[in-house]
């Protein structure tokens, strides 16, 4: 039995492996994926009512509320990212699997931005029409959300896979990752207002995008050490 | 080529506590390796510290010859473990979970069909794992490890919550796998008796 003899998996079907089942456990159970979605939805369909109806101060205030409404929900999303993988023990047996943990926790990210941060990036359009936005603005909030949800989702399992081994680590998980996301909610809200207005807004969308494929190229090597640490 | 896991004066303090020192010992082709203690001696600790799991305060658990820490991929790749808990997914069913675990590390020769008659769960294919019993649950993890193909089986209590009839299976698969030349620690605190070179540490 040496080891050239052996069928090594290839590096990549762990992390699609990790996705796959994920997605499958979401569609399970998919409450998990369907709560963040009706808070985002909630609060932005709520914020009119209190405020009142007046179209000048909903388009003033809409980029806003969408956007810090959009960073709560990751935030609830984030918290079952490793919990359950955790208690069942399947995280320790993807620690001790011959897949680079990078990639195994890079998969499990994917599967958390389809099922949270895609679904907030879709609905948008609907509840943005409360806010009497143009389509062309429409446009640049699901752009700016894409983006934007890409690095909150990749920040996030780095808080995620720190908290994991606490009890109740909601608070602390948020505060770790609010700090480091909070250049994602004033540029992704700002260039959103900037589009609303009718000015330039490229900038912003370049700033996301870098923000997105800087935390893509760090963030999975971090969340690994995470991991490692949390089950000592 | 053949196997060797050997470990040289491992010592674990968790906080304050020491909890083994000065452990060693060269596990060959063939042998069963039995860790025993009471409870709380430190058993588990030590197979996580094998696998890598927990930071040793001093001592090189070594691979073929080669420290582990130095060769990770390759030392998981030789390995399973069947933990204390079972590390599978309750929604998914029998199948999807043994899917997902082939995936992960090389695969023998023998069907996903062939190794679930054998340990008679193949009635229970299309069943989530949350209505299968606990000792069912332990078969299915005895599955994970039958369908990998690696040297190096480590076995956490494996007589946890099954029968009679499962325990004798347990030592009847060990048996078969170290006379392919294959290597094993098993955790235990009760007697194993087996047709085997067996070695022991003792914990106290």
């Amino acid at each position: 039995m040496t080891d050239s003899e052996r069928h090594m998996p290839s590096m990549m079907s762990g992390l699609t492996a990790v996705a796959r089942r994920d997605l499958l456990l979401a569609w399970k159970r998919p409450g998990d994926v369907l709560n963040p979605l009706f808070f985002f939805a909630m609060v932005c369909t709520l914020f009119p009512l209190a405020v009142g109806p007046s179209a000048e101060q909903l388009t003033f205030s809409g980029p806003g509320v969408l956007w810090v409404a959009a960073l709560l929900a990751m935030l609830i999303s984030l918290n079952s990212l490793f919990i359950s993988d955790f208690d069942d023990g399947s995280l320790e047996q993807l620690l001790v699997s011959p897949q680079p943990l990078p990639l195994v926790g890079l998969g499990k990210t994917i599967s958390h931005w389809l099922t949270s941060g895609l679904p907030l990036v879709l609905v948008s359009p609907i509840v943005a029409i409360t806010y009497r936005m143009q389509s062309d603005v429409v446009l640049v909030l699901m752009l700016t959300l894409t983006l934007g949800t890409i690095s909150l989702s990749l920040l996030g399992s780095i808080g995620a896979a720190l908290t994991v081994g606490l009890h109740r680590g909601t608070a602390l998980l948020s505060l770790l990752i609010l700090p480091l996301s909070m250049p994602v909610l004033i540029i992704g809200a700002n260039t959103v207002s900037l589009a609303a207005g009718n000015e330039t807004y490229s900038a912003g969308i370049w700033a996301l995008a870098a923000y997105a494929v800087g935390t893509l190229s760090l963030a999975p090597y971090a969340t690994a050490a995470a991991l490692r640490i949390s089950n000592e | 080529m053949t196997a060797q896991l050997s470990a040289e004066n491992l010592t674990l303090f968790r906080g304050d506590r020491c909890l083994f020192r000065g452990v060693s010992f060269a596990l060959n082709a063939g042998e069963l390796l039995i860790l025993e203690g009471s409870n709380g001696s430190g058993k588990t600790s030590l197979m996580r510290a094998i696998v890598g799991m927990l930071d040793l305060e001093k001592g090189v658990v070594s691979w073929n010859g080669m420290p582990v820490g130095e060769q990770r991929q390759v030392f998981h790749g030789a390995l399973v473990w069947t933990a204390h808990r079972v590390g599978l997914k309750a929604d998914l069913t029998l199948v999807e979970n043994l899917r997902f675990e082939a995936a992960l590390r090389p695969q023998g020769s023998d069907s996903l069909e062939t190794v679930l008659e054998r340990l008679e769960i193949s009635r229970l294919k299309p069943l989530p794992l949350r209505s299968l019993s606990a000792g069912q649950q332990r078969r299915v993890a005895l599955a994970r490890m039958l369908l990998a193909d690696v040297p190096l089986w480590l076995l956490d209590e494996p007589f946890t919550n099954l029968d009679r009839e499962g325990r004798a299976l347990v030592m009847r698969l060990v048996k078969e796998h170290l006379d392919k030349g294959g290597l094993c620690v098993m955790a235990a605190h009760q007697d194993v008796e087996i047709d085997a070179p067996v070695k022991k540490v003792i914990l106290q």
